[in-house]
């Protein structure tokens, strides 16, 4: 009995609160600004992975405060899986909110919505928008105004364990999902390892749907179209890499560390994944010898081959006390040597044609495997509503993993459920 | 002490119509001015309560008679400023619920749920305080050992369970595996999902009743037991007319406390599973949080949601304090 009052109690206080926000002043354009002037504390929030890529943007976070002395950056590292829910809550209330987030593509549209963001257009921290690259870009814009800097642009791609492959008798990657699924009975036949595993995930499902021609929404149309025929064969081919014992059956709980682990253990020979995880995968036991890792575009379905663009990007929480200081602190952030020196330390993908000029981006080899790949990245419905797609989905993914649903099922259910969230389409 | 409650009882009621008459003779004025101070005690307490509980509860009302969501509440965050634009929907958002085939089905599970874990930690809970209730060499050690579960943090034992459960990586596959025995799907299996909320949720709340169980069984006179063994009753004709009457009180807070507890028993099964696979473990609850805090926030759902759940558990309450009354206990 007592929890439920609480529910009345947060959303009684978090109204009570939102009421009394911070007032800001409208800012000029400004295009430069000298560095020892800008004072004040920006509050970071980092989504990066705390273990392998939080300590570069620590470095680069140093170097800003050696170049802006008066400005204390102070640095939270956020698990990316709590931080959309966490700012709303913070944003919400106005208290405990970062200055500056890192926010994943598909977050933005919607805080801006919320009115959670600072429009950056003309501030110090947007810096040559035209430099930028223009699908990343094309995440940071809502209702024609920028509310973000992109920070890093990623898709998904295949990544295999070269040892196994060829125990199976390939030395290439597969390049259809007909290959795939040879491929992987092949590795489960002749090295009694799994072929593949997949990571019960909305965004993980996205290149099958591609694949097949389909997609979640069509925004331009305003249409709905998880429930497509094109959608619904492209969820057939997950369904049937499960059930032909391709894929092994996915785990739900904690599904991508399962699978990720499993990789990088060896006991699997193929999973989707991203240019994030690659440092990560390197420092598994099948992975001792580099060189074992292999990185492949995802496979195509029988229309294409296509993966869906993620990545993340700065933004600024609207009612900071210290937007000059965090405008500043996204500038130096998203500036072309910032973006060099990550990509050249974790093989994150710039978003700044200008970094893909500089020699220490050009010889990482981890960008030179991941350029191609997101450069056919498709974008995504860029719609305030974008960030609540993924939920019914898994969902009804989680069904279908456990046979409880079929494709077309899926397709239904997921269907009815967007059809709750976007009200107005067909 | 059950003895005790019943003797006092009628003098309590005969004291109560006395001083009821008094209070319905004299004027109110008469009443104010001998019970001021009392009024001016409790004042504070009761400011207190209405501003944390009375308030919140209200605007939960009043918010589920609305369509308030994160984005039409109205706010001002710098240099944004969004105009409040949510309206009075009535009952709609109640309507909504209950026309919901899924409500209905989550509600079947989550009594199925609060039955289950209520009546093995109970049962269980009694057992091992029976156990324990008597001589033996290294009770304290023992009691200490089973009261740890308790002692932990729920969410810290909740999230060590979860990683005894993995599929792939957990312990309890792992000693299938080394055993030679087939594995289980602890999470992932829907059914499989249900049946270990319920063994997680027994074995942090064991330790609770075990301990407000065995304290209620030091408190049986030896008299009673020693009484019944020369009229020959055996130990279950014991059990049955002894013990268990003499632990009502105790047993009776517990079985409801439980019951409350369990029905919104949030961190297990959000901590556990998030509700998964496929909804398979979401209680109204963890449904309610799911609606209020994930994608856009709906407030007046939420709120909606908190009511029905609300009403649920204070109907369960009175019919239960209802029936203990018919049996003769005064709550």
């Amino acid at each position: 009995m007592r929890r439920t009052p609480l529910v009345g109690l947060v959303t009684g206080l978090a109204l009570a609160l939102a009421a009394c926000g911070g007032g800001g002043s409208a800012d000029k354009p400004v295009t430069s600004v000298d560095p020892a002037t800008v004072s004040g504390t920006v509050t970071y929030w980092d989504t990066s992975d705390a273990a392998v890529e939080g300590p570069v943007f620590k470095e680069l976070i140093k170097d800003f405060e050696s170049k802006h002395p008066k400005v204390k950056v102070n640095y939270v590292n956020v698990p990316f899986g709590e931080a959309q829910n966490k700012f709303k809550t913070a944003a919400q209330g106005g208290s405990g909110t970062p200055d500056v987030l890192r926010a994943d593509v598909g977050w933005v549209t919607e805080f801006a919505s919320l009115g959670y963001l600072a429009p950056l257009d003309g501030t110090y921290a947007l810096d040559k928008p035209e430099d930028l690259l223009p699908t990343p870009a094309g995440s940071t814009k809502f209702n024609g105004k920028t509310f973000a800097v992109p920070q890093t642009t990623d898709s998904l791609g295949l990544l295999y364990n070269k040892e196994l492959l060829k125990k199976a008798g390939h030395e290439a990657p597969p390049k259809t999902i007909a290959e795939l699924k040879q491929f992987a009975l092949d590795v489960k036949d002749k090295t009694g390892k799994t072929g593949l595993t997949l990571n019960v995930d909305g965004f993980f499902v996205l290149p099958f749907l591609y694949g097949e021609g389909g997609d979640l929404v069509d925004a331009a149309n305003k249409k709905i179209t998880v429930n497509s025929p094109q959608s619904v064969a492209g969820l057939k081919v997950i369904s049937d890499l499960i059930s032909s014992g391709a894929a092994a059956k996915p785990a739900i709980a904690d599904s991508y560390l399962a699978a990720m682990t499993a990789f990088k253990e060896g006991r699997t020979a193929m999973i989707y994944n991203g240019p994030w995880s690659t440092t990560d995968a390197l420092k598994g036991s099948a992975f001792k010898n580099k060189e074992n890792l292999g990185v492949a575009p995802v496979p195509a379905g029988s229309v294409k081959a296509a993966s869906p663009t993620g990545g993340h990007d700065y933004t600024v929480y609207a009612g900071s006390k210290n937007l000059a200081a965090s405008y500043a602190f996204v500038r130096f952030m998203s500036s072309t040597d910032s973006q060099s020196k990550v990509a050249a330390r974790l093989g994150l993908l710039p978003t700044r044609t200008s970094a893909y000029a500089r020699p220490e981006v050009q010889g990482n080899e981890l960008v030179k495997t991941w350029k191609p790949i997101v450069d056919t990245g498709a974008p995504r419905a860029w719609i305030p509503e974008g960030g609540q797609l993924f939920e019914p989905l898994v969902q009804a993914y989680q069904g279908m993993a456990t046979g409880k649903l079929d494709a077309a099922g899926v397709g239904r259910t997921v269907d009815g459920k967007y059809r709750e969230i976007l009200k107005g389409w067909n | 002490m059950t003895t005790g409650t019943r003797r006092d009882a009628p003098g309590l009621a005969a004291d109560r119509t006395v001083r009821g008459r008094r209070r319905a003779a004299g004027p109110f004025a008469g009443r104010w001015s001998a019970h001021w101070y009392a009024w001016a005690m409790v004042a504070p307490v009761l400011l207190v309560m209405g501003v944390l509980i009375g308030y919140p509860l209200l605007r939960g009302v009043y918010l589920s008679l609305t369509d308030a969501t994160e984005a039409n509440v109205g706010r001002t965050i710098g240099m944004n400023t969004i105009p409040a634009t949510y309206r009075f929907v009535g009952l709609d958002n109640y309507v909504q619920i209950f026309s919901d085939s899924e409500f209905w089905l989550r509600l079947g599970w989550t009594f199925l749920w609060t039955v289950a874990s209520v009546t093995l930690t109970v049962g269980l809970g009694l057992g091992l305080a029976m156990l324990l209730n008597r001589r033996l060499r290294f009770r304290g050690l023992y009691r200490v050992i089973l009261i740890l579960p308790w002692a932990a943090p729920a969410f810290v034992s909740t999230f060590i369970w979860r990683y005894v459960l993995n599929n792939d990586f957990g312990l309890a596959n792992g000693m299938l595996r080394a055993a030679g025995l087939p594995t289980v799907e602890w999470l992932d299996d829907p059914t499989m999902a249900k049946v270990s909320v319920i063994l997680v949720n027994v074995w942090l709340g064991i330790a609770f009743n075990m301990v407000a169980l065995l304290g209620g069984l030091q408190s049986v006179p030896r008299e009673l037991y020693e009484a019944a063994r020369v009229d020959g009753a055996s130990a279950w004709q014991q059990f049955r007319n002894i013990t268990l009457p003499m632990l009502r009180p105790v047993s009776r807070t517990v079985i409801l406390l439980g019951t409350i507890w369990s029905f919104n028993q949030f961190p297990v099964i959000f901590l556990l599973t998030r509700g998964g696979p496929n909804g398979a473990t979401e209680i109204l609850v963890t449904a309610a949080y799911r609606d209020a805090f994930m994608g856009l926030r709906d407030y007046s759902g939420s709120a909606a949601n908190g009511m029905v759940i609300l009403v649920l558990l204070v109907v369960m309450a009175s019919l239960y304090l209802r029936s203990l009354r018919k049996q003769g206990e005064v709550w």
